[in-house]
């Protein structure tokens, strides 16, 4: 005990756990509440481990409880979630590929110009669109569906996912397009061959990026929706908000978790590559 | 083989803005040979090689490569291939993808793609490359893969821009000689760009020297070092540089005079000189003399019996001085 280096490591580590159980003591009161029936939730203390822990309150929040005056649960605003996240996440990636990669590698007069009005797509406030792109909505037809949620989300993206990729292949050599052209290839399919098998990190960064803002989007949801095509976040303030004798904090919280579960499960599965994306550099070689 | 002309480049301007890269430039060589564009950085031979590429445009003028007027025409249907100061190999394909590649946007059939890469591979000696990535490669060898690249559609044209610029300076002269004996072999008109003289001298049959936009003297290695068309030329070319002075009973006039054609004496014969330093390279030696004429370099055979300090008789054969006018620095004759 004596080693000056094994106090700071504990001191370290205290320091660790500490903030890791700040972070994550309100997830655990989540999932422990949703574990647990209205009575034990009443009874006991909000962090004591649940009883006899049982998915009822998930079940209910997935089929049968109650958001406004349907009483369907969450699932078919999940589905709704589902059916605009991907498209969505999609097209916003693959244009913001292509926008990056004229911008940084087929520059025009101009171009600069344009990258820096795209600029300010990203540091707009969500807020000022909403009552221009309803209009543009009904003009196209595409008020209240999930096509039109699809387009918005589209185009609110963009700036956000033109900027990461711009700068990634700002910092691809030039020489390498440039010998791809004398090599006869064209703009596609130097794009398809060269650029595309080097924008693995970008596109990981770009795609858990765009999943989880559109996923977690509310704003969009709730003004641009139809009755049947509300996000999964829509249907979650609803059920949360539907007023009856009894608060069910189980219900509420299965719910939240229900909602949040699949940006969750992208973060486990490609969190590495979010991080190693952020962080690289140009490509070696 | 056609004598026709296999490259000419006419009347070629480049302006950007108030500022001219290119102020005119006029060359033409014939098929099969080795142009070499040289000079310091800024001299716009890169510019130039871009727009022989097809990679920028020039302001006016006109490029053709055979008998075809290319000015307009795209890079790839210019029927070049270069290879890049930084390689420029595709990271995510092998050795023989990369070789390949050319060929397969052009529509060549696989078993005449896998022949090319074997023939190239063959030549360039990298059969055992040819699965690697080019994250694996050495710089030497991605210096070779990537003239494998450039090799494997037979191109009209070969542009090598400063490619040995990035080795180590024993890799580099190796890889020098490569380039010579490949083009030995295969007899493809080149046009390579370099800052390094003594790449120009050893590969070039013609050489461009340029400075500031202007070919300087255009004409064969013999000709740029035995009659420099002005002074810059001359300072340029040739390693240690050329001695310069002005003699009083010739005002106007500087003399240039290289340091082989100044032969040391016994001290009284000539002009008075004293050793200052001495610069043994092994095969010859280099000295530096002060004399009344300013410093001068001397460069002798092997080894010299000389010390710094002692004084020393400096002469030369008239007909090996060049006289340039001072004010222009033209050569005068």
């Amino acid at each position: 005990m004596s080693k000056a280096p094994k106090l700071s490591r504990i001191a370290l580590f205290l320091a660790l756990g500490l903030l890791a159980l700040f972070f994550l003591t309100p997830l655990y009161v989540m999932l422990a509440a949703s574990l647990k029936s209205m009575d034990e939730l009443r009874e006991g203390s909000l962090l004591a481990l649940p009883q006899a822990p049982g998915f009822a309150a998930w079940a209910k929040a997935w089929s049968s409880a109650c958001t406004g005056t349907d009483c369907g649960g969450l699932q078919p605003f999940f589905l709704n979630s589902l059916v605009m996240v991907v498209p969505a996440v999609a097209l916003s990636t693959a244009l913001g590929a292509l926008n990056g990669y004229v911008l940084s590698k087929w520059r025009f007069r101009g171009s600069e110009v344009l990258f820096a009005l795209m600029l300010f797509g990203v540091f707009m406030p969500m807020q000022v669109v909403l009552l221009p792109m309803s209009q543009v909505l009904g003009w196209l037809g595409l008020a209240s569906s999930i096509s039109g949620l699809v387009l918005v989300h589209v185009i609110a993206g963009l700036p956000g996912t033109t900027l990461f990729f711009r700068n990634y292949y700002a910092g691809l050599p030039d020489e390498l397009i440039r010998a791809a052209m004398l090599d006869g290839a064209g703009f596609w399919q130097i794009f398809r061959r060269i650029v595309l098998p080097l924008s693995t990190p970008i596109l990981v960064v770009t795609l858990i990026w765009q999943f989880t803002n559109i996923w977690n989007d509310f704003l969009y949801g709730v003004v641009f929706s139809g009755a049947d095509s509300k996000p999964v976040t829509v249907g979650l303030n609803n059920l949360a908000n539907t007023s009856s004798s009894v608060k069910e904090y189980n219900v509420d919280m299965a719910a939240a978790l229900i909602a949040a579960l699949p940006t969750l499960i992208v973060y486990v599965l490609a969190g590495k590559y979010f991080v190693r994306g952020l962080t690289a550099g140009a490509v070696k070689g | 083989m056609n004598k026709m002309g296999a490259l000419a480049i006419r009347q070629i301007r480049k302006t950007f803005g108030q500022t001219e890269i290119l102020k005119g430039i006029d060359i033409e060589i014939e098929a099969g040979e080795f142009l070499i564009l040289v000079g310091p950085s800024g001299c716009g031979k890169s510019t130039l090689l871009n727009m022989i590429a097809g990679l920028e445009q020039p302001t006016s003028g006109r490029i053709e490569i055979g008998d075809r007027d290319v000015t307009e025409l795209p890079s790839r249907d210019r029927d070049i291939a270069m290879v890049f100061q930084s390689y420029a190999l595709y990271p995510n394909m092998n050795v023989a993808q990369n070789i390949a590649f050319a060929l397969e946007m052009r529509k060549v059939a696989k078993a005449e793609r896998e022949a090319a890469v074997k023939r190239v591979a063959a030549m360039l000696q990298i059969e055992h490359l040819l699965d690697r990535r080019p994250a694996q490669l050495s710089g030497g060898q991605r210096q070779r893969v990537a003239m494998g690249r450039a090799l494997a559609r037979n191109p009209r044209l070969f542009l090598f821009d400063e490619p040995l610029s990035n080795l180590d300076a024993k890799l580099r002269v190796e890889m020098r000689a490569e380039i010579k004996l490949l083009h030995q072999r295969t007899r493809t008109t080149t046009v390579y760009v370099t800052h390094d003289q003594v790449e120009a001298m050893t590969l070039g049959d013609r050489i461009a020297v340029m400075k500031d936009g202007q070919v300087q003297q255009f004409g064969t290695p013999d000709e740029i070092y035995e009659r420099p068309a002005n002074r810059f030329v001359a300072e340029f070319v040739g390693s240690p540089a050329m001695n310069f002075f002005a003699r009083p009973e010739q005002p106007g006039v500087q003399i240039g005079l290289r340091p082989e054609h100044l032969e040391l004496g016994a001290p009284g014969e000539g002009l008075k000189g004293q050793v200052l330093m001495l610069e043994p390279t092994g095969p010859e030696t280099y000295l530096k003399l002060d004399t009344p004429l300013g410093v001068l370099t001397a460069r002798v055979a092997g080894r010299t019996l000389h010390q710094v300090g002692d004084a020393v008789g400096l002469r030369w054969a008239p007909e090996r001085a060049h006289q340039f006018d001072g004010a222009s620095g033209r050569r005068i004759d």
